[in-house]
């Protein structure tokens, strides 16, 4: 409970520690008030009755007693002893243990009028001696006096009274101690009997308010003397764990963002995003029609976390555990051994259970308690029928913030209604969304199929195509969609049909093609068979050239033999013989 | 006013045996009040139980457990533990009407109950 601590303590960078604190304990107080009530000085902690005062109190007490080692003394004006023993024992607190060990001394502070004669001056001695006598016995350092106005009501002598009021804080700022004194709200003042005028230090008021038929607790810090603290009105949540306070509005956009990836569970989606999923704290909006299967897209994620071995906290707000379990199982996806392992909770809850800041406080303590690397909230839609818009975008705002704080991934689905704009959610929380999942409902003759579009994806490259999102009974499935003549998305059996087609007109384009590649065989051969002609003719022509050529050599020949042999015959001179021989 | 109510307490207490009144004042040191209380105690008792009365003096700051047992608040505080019911007077018990009132030795004043 008290890890939040130096987490948010950062947030208030404190220079030097200006006045001392009793930490309360309490989850979410000591945030807002930068470490607790101040020390050795009493706090006025007003309300309406009903609102936690005497709760929140007790735990200041308790806490104190067992975390801090500082024992305290309750002094009950309206419940005696017994009866806050009971009350607390339903919130697991176990208070005569306390007293048996001293580390705790319960004052029941009876005072009725009926049985009260007043004769004359007095003060309230007793009540000092009594006070100082429990304080002393347990060496307390925290005192809570619950609620010190019912002496009002108890003595006439307003004049004494307050006299002895104001005698009794100075009293306990001189003891050192811390104390809380509880008043009921007044009418104009903070309390009816005007305390606030002597606790001047740290003025801390409750409230329970009913907004539309939903009450929600909340508490304000109205004053802390020499202290920053948060200002606005923060809710509070009151379950057997004990007070947890909310401060959300304290969050800033300070989270670290990291590289690392987290599979979707579903590896085609995995695929668009670059093969790695989304990113670690991150947030997710899975939006999309009535029975789209953002549910099972969900599904899948949970199932791929439990995987991992890390943890995951589902949020249901339209199904309890055991539908979604069966609904999945319809799909392949079995989630029961991982909640029976504990890896998997669910908290199924009616959004209408209570108000949107309760809401917001169940989740941030469930995920404290839990500690969760995976959150998903189905569907976030529902918060509607609880709040006006602005309110639920503050809420999811918050939210969102607190999840990245603790580097949870958290994954929304969100519903669209049939015919408004598609990619709009009810709540336009889209912008506060890191990555953000689109299912859509295509319609083809006379069937409706799923899309899915991957509208956007903060830090990563991501595919811009559409998916077919088909929900088999091994899960979901993501398909590319064929894209019809006209540009029309094509889905379903419709895409079946033009696959045939398709596949008929390639069958019909490869015997074509086969056709005329025999054509050009055929031609290749024919080709081949004249240039053999071709060839064959002109090595006949060769054949008869050499032939020719030879006999035109033999006759030039014998031509000139001829002449030789008669000039030879003829003897026409001498001296040409030899002449003639050597040419020869 | 003082005549009547002792004639009616003196009667009362003859039809019945002896009632012995066990008073308890509770005080927080010697402080003006608590001496102012005590006369104021001592002559009432001297006044209307003469005989039958005890009265302890018991000073919170010398046991302060006793402060819780008997539900103490106001100092200084009459206790009447005998006889029943208790009966709780604060203040130095100055007025005197009240105190008698407050011990139920007269039936309280119709407009102030």
């Amino acid at each position: 409970m008290k890890h939040n601590e130096p987490k948010n303590v950062t947030r208030k960078p404190r220079r030097r520690p200006s006045l001392p604190k009793a930490p309360t304990g309490i989850q979410g107080l000591d945030e807002l008030t930068g470490g607790g009530l101040p020390q050795g000085r009493p706090t006025l902690l007003c309300g309406s009755a009903g609102c936690g005062k005497t709760l929140l109190a007790m735990e200041f007490l308790v806490r104190g007693a067992l975390d801090y080692g500082e024992p305290g003394v309750f002094v009950a004006f309206e419940e005696n002893t017994e009866e806050l023993a009971k009350n607390f024992a339903s919130l697991g607190h176990d208070l005569k243990a306390l007293v048996a060990q001293k580390k705790l001394a319960l004052e029941f502070v009876h005072i009725e009028r009926s049985e009260l004669e007043e004769t004359g001056a007095y003060d309230l001695e007793g009540l000092f001696i009594r006070l100082g006598h429990a304080i002393d016995s347990i060496g307390a350092k925290r005192v809570v006096l619950d609620t010190v106005e019912t002496l009002f009501s108890g003595l006439s002598n307003a004049a004494i009274l307050r006299a002895e009021l104001r005698r009794l804080f100075r009293w306990l700022k001189e003891k050192g101690v811390t104390a809380i004194i509880t008043g009921e709200r007044g009418e104009k003042s903070l309390t009816r009997y005007g305390l606030e005028e002597y606790v001047a230090d740290c003025v801390i008021m409750l409230d329970h308010r009913v907004d539309g038929q939903m009450a929600t607790r909340r508490l304000r810090i109205v004053k802390y003397r020499g202290s920053t603290h948060g200002t606005s009105e923060y809710p509070f949540l009151i379950d057997e764990g004990g007070i947890s306070i909310l401060p959300i509005t304290s969050m800033g956009l300070t989270s670290e963002a990291g590289t690392e990836r987290v599979s979707s569970g579903v590896p085609r989606l995995d695929a668009m995003m670059g093969s790695r999923g989304y990113y670690r704290g991150s947030s997710v909006l899975v939006s999309g029609t009535a029975g789209t299967g953002k549910t099972s897209l969900a599904a899948h994620f949970a199932q791929g976390t439990v995987a991992r071995g890390e943890r995951c906290l589902w949020f249901a707000f339209e199904e309890s555990s055991s539908q979604i379990i069966r609904n999945m199982r319809s799909i392949g996806i079995d989630l029961e051994p991982a909640v029976r392992r504990g890896t998997l909770r669910f908290h199924a809850e009616r959004p209408t259970m209570f108000g949107l800041e309760m809401h917001l406080v169940t989740i941030h303590k469930l995920v404290n308690e839990f500690k969760p690397r995976v959150v998903i909230i189905d569907p976030v839609t529902d918060f509607t029928a609880i709040g006006s818009e602005a309110e639920i975008m503050a809420m999811l705002t918050r939210l969102i913030d607190f999840f990245k704080m603790q580097q949870i991934t958290a994954l929304f689905t969100g519903l669209t209604v049939v015919g408004a704009l598609s990619e709009g959610t009810d709540v336009g929380v889209s912008s506060l969304m890191d990555t953000w999942l689109l299912l859509r409902d295509v319609q083809n003759g006379a069937e409706r199929n799923r899309v899915l579009h991957l509208l956007k994806s903060r830090g990563m490259a991501h595919s811009n195509q559409i998916r077919e999102f088909l929900l088999t009974d091994h899960g979901v499935e993501l398909r590319d969609v064929y894209v019809g003549p006209s540009g029309v998305l094509l889905a379903g059996s419709a895409r079946d049909a033009l696959e045939a087609q398709e596949k008929a007109l390639t069958l019909v384009r490869g015997q074509e093609i086969e056709g005329k590649n025999r054509e050009l065989d055929r031609k290749r051969q024919a080709m081949e068979a004249q240039i053999a002609v071709l060839r064959a003719e002109f090595e006949v022509e060769q054949v008869e050239a050499a032939k020719t050529i030879g006999q035109d050599q033999t006759r030039a020949g014998v031509l000139v033999g001829d002449r030789i042999q008669m000039a030879r015959l003829r003897q026409s001179d001498a001296g040409t013989t030899g002449k003639t021989r050597r040419h020869k | 006013m003082k005549t009547k109510p002792k004639a009616n307490s003196a009667k009362e207490t003859d039809a019945k045996p002896v009632v012995h009144w066990k008073l308890r004042l509770y005080v927080a040191g010697q402080t003006p009040k608590s001496l102012v209380a005590f006369a104021n105690l001592k002559r009432i008792c001297e006044d209307h139980l003469k005989g039958r009365y005890t009265i302890e003096v018991i000073d919170l700051v010398e046991t302060p457990r006793l402060a819780k047992d008997d539900q103490i608040l106001a100092i200084p505080t009459l206790v009447r533990s005998l006889p029943e019911p208790v009966r709780k007077i604060i203040g130095d018990l100055s007025n005197t009407e009240r105190v008698l009132v407050g011990l139920d030795l007269i039936p309280a004043p119709r407009t102030s109950a």
